[in-house]
């Protein structure tokens, strides 16, 4: 009797103590990036750069940019070919960027996953945010875009958006 | 021999004829300069080539070669830098550049020329032209001379990495850019500001011509006229992802050399906006 009502006490304050924080320390958020399949004669892997942008168009948080990481002579060359990332945050990097950075990546889905414990959304404020997802190819074109949210999410969110040349389905999918 | 000695002297009477030319007063109708780099962001040190014409067309090279005598590279330390594989051909003249440091990089002219006519003791109208170091030159028993000033600026700008403005500080002569947004800085659609200084002080209500390139593929030359505001600033939103020619000039009644009665200063650079 003394024991449980202790317990169930202590859960008492636990959940009041938990209260607040509770909708950041739950947050995730998963990214699906398409990389087309293309069928033109010379075909190389897109640069990509997948980032927040806050309403001012200033960088919130990076989430991933794939490049030719393995050339270490000309892999970063190329890398002012994603204009606006490079405009915007890669201008100010050196590289590579520690948990951001990675290879390019073949054709087919790829998915990226964050919460807000630790990496870029642990210091995301609440907020109106753009997903930004930019992509340029050699030899080929170069593609923006955009999925507005909200953060923290109110509730389970899944949000798509579609590029038309170098980008296929794009989704972002909310966990508060 | 003969005939080695002939071309010689032929190449050197082209040159110049060019130089003639590059050193012109512009005006809008007329043969437009330029220096016109391969690229103007980069993200990596490394090496760009760059021309430099005066031309029919922006930005080809049809009508003769811009001489650089005067050429100054100002390195994002504000350090002056010097070119590489420097050649003069029929139509342009090219140079490589090494971006070694991370930063931006203005690439320009400067010229500072002193014109005038007068009256040799025969009575003869004479031309002469020159620079303040050579106003000796001007034969003794010259008449009615009349003294003219030319300040022309012709520029562009790089960045390798992140831009910075060291070498954007305007040097307080003649007509100048003292950019708000910075020319590396430039896409389709967002409004950039630039300001202009005469003698570094604020031009107000000068006139800027914005033309764009590739003119050879249209009809139109598309050219945007504006005018700075009190401050010299004058905002300008280009419409398109392309390179661009700017130009602005000014004539008054205050030359540097004294003894000279009007002064023209002019003011060209080439951009690069990119796509939104």
């Amino acid at each position: 009797m003394l024991l449980s009502r202790s317990a169930s006490l202590a859960l008492a304050v636990l959940v009041i103590a938990g209260l607040p924080a509770s909708p950041a320390a739950a947050g995730e958020m998963s990214l699906a990036v398409e990389v087309p399949t293309l069928s033109v004669a010379e075909y190389h892997r897109p640069y990509l750069a997948a980032w927040l942008e806050r309403e001012d168009q200033s960088v919130a948080a990076n989430l991933s940019v794939w490049y030719q990481t393995g050339n270490r002579k000309e892999g970063t060359k190329w890398l002012a070919e994603l204009r606006q990332w490079w405009r915007r945050s890669g201008r100010d990097q050196t590289f590579p960027i520690d948990g951001v950075t990675g290879p390019t990546k073949p054709a087919g889905t790829h998915q990226v996953r964050f919460n807000s414990k630790q990496g870029p959304l642990a210091s995301l404020a609440a907020g109106k945010y753009q997903l930004v997802v930019e992509a340029a190819r050699e030899n080929g074109g170069r593609e923006v875009v955009r999925i507005p949210f909200e953060w923290p999410a109110k509730g389970p969110q899944s949000l798509q958006a579609r590029g038309t040349h170098e980008l296929g389905a794009v989704a972002l999918n909310l966990t508060p | 021999m003969n005939i080695n000695k002939n071309a010689a002297k032929r190449i050197s009477m082209h040159a110049g004829v060019a130089a003639l030319f590059a050193c012109l007063p512009f005006s809008a109708e007329a043969h437009r300069a330029f220096i016109v780099p391969s690229e103007t962001v980069l993200s990596a040190n490394g090496w760009i080539t760059v021309d430099a014409a005066v031309s029919n067309d922006l930005f080809y090279f049809n009508h003769n070669p811009l001489r650089l005598e005067n050429l100054k590279i100002v390195g994002p330390d504000g350090a002056a830098l010097e070119p590489a594989n420097m050649n003069t051909g029929k139509f342009r003249t090219t140079f490589d550049l090494n971006l070694a440091t991370n930063g931006t990089y203005k690439i320009g002219l400067a010229n500072d020329v002193l014109m005038a006519t007068y009256e040799d003791e025969k009575g003869e109208r004479k031309r002469w032209r020159g620079s303040a170091q050579t106003l000796n030159e001007l034969p003794a028993n010259a008449k009615k001379v009349e003294l003219s000033q030319n300040q022309n600026r012709i520029e562009t700008f790089v960045t390798a990495g992140k831009p910075n403005d060291v070498a954007l500080k305007p040097s307080g002569t003649g007509l100048e850019l003292v950019p708000v947004t910075h020319p590396n800085d430039l896409f389709a659609g967002d409004p950039a500001t630039f300001g202009f200084m005469l003698d570094g002080k604020p031009a107000a209500s000068l006139k800027v011509t914005v033309v764009p390139g590739a003119s050879r593929y249209r009809n139109k030359q598309n050219e945007m006229d504006l005018t700075t505001d009190a401050s010299g600033k004058v905002s300008i939103t280009f419409p398109d992802a392309g390179m661009y020619w700017l130009q602005a000039s000014v004539q008054d009644d205050k030359p540097s050399v004294k003894q000279a009665k009007q002064r023209r200063a002019s003011y060209v650079a080439t951009f690069e906006v990119l796509p939104p």
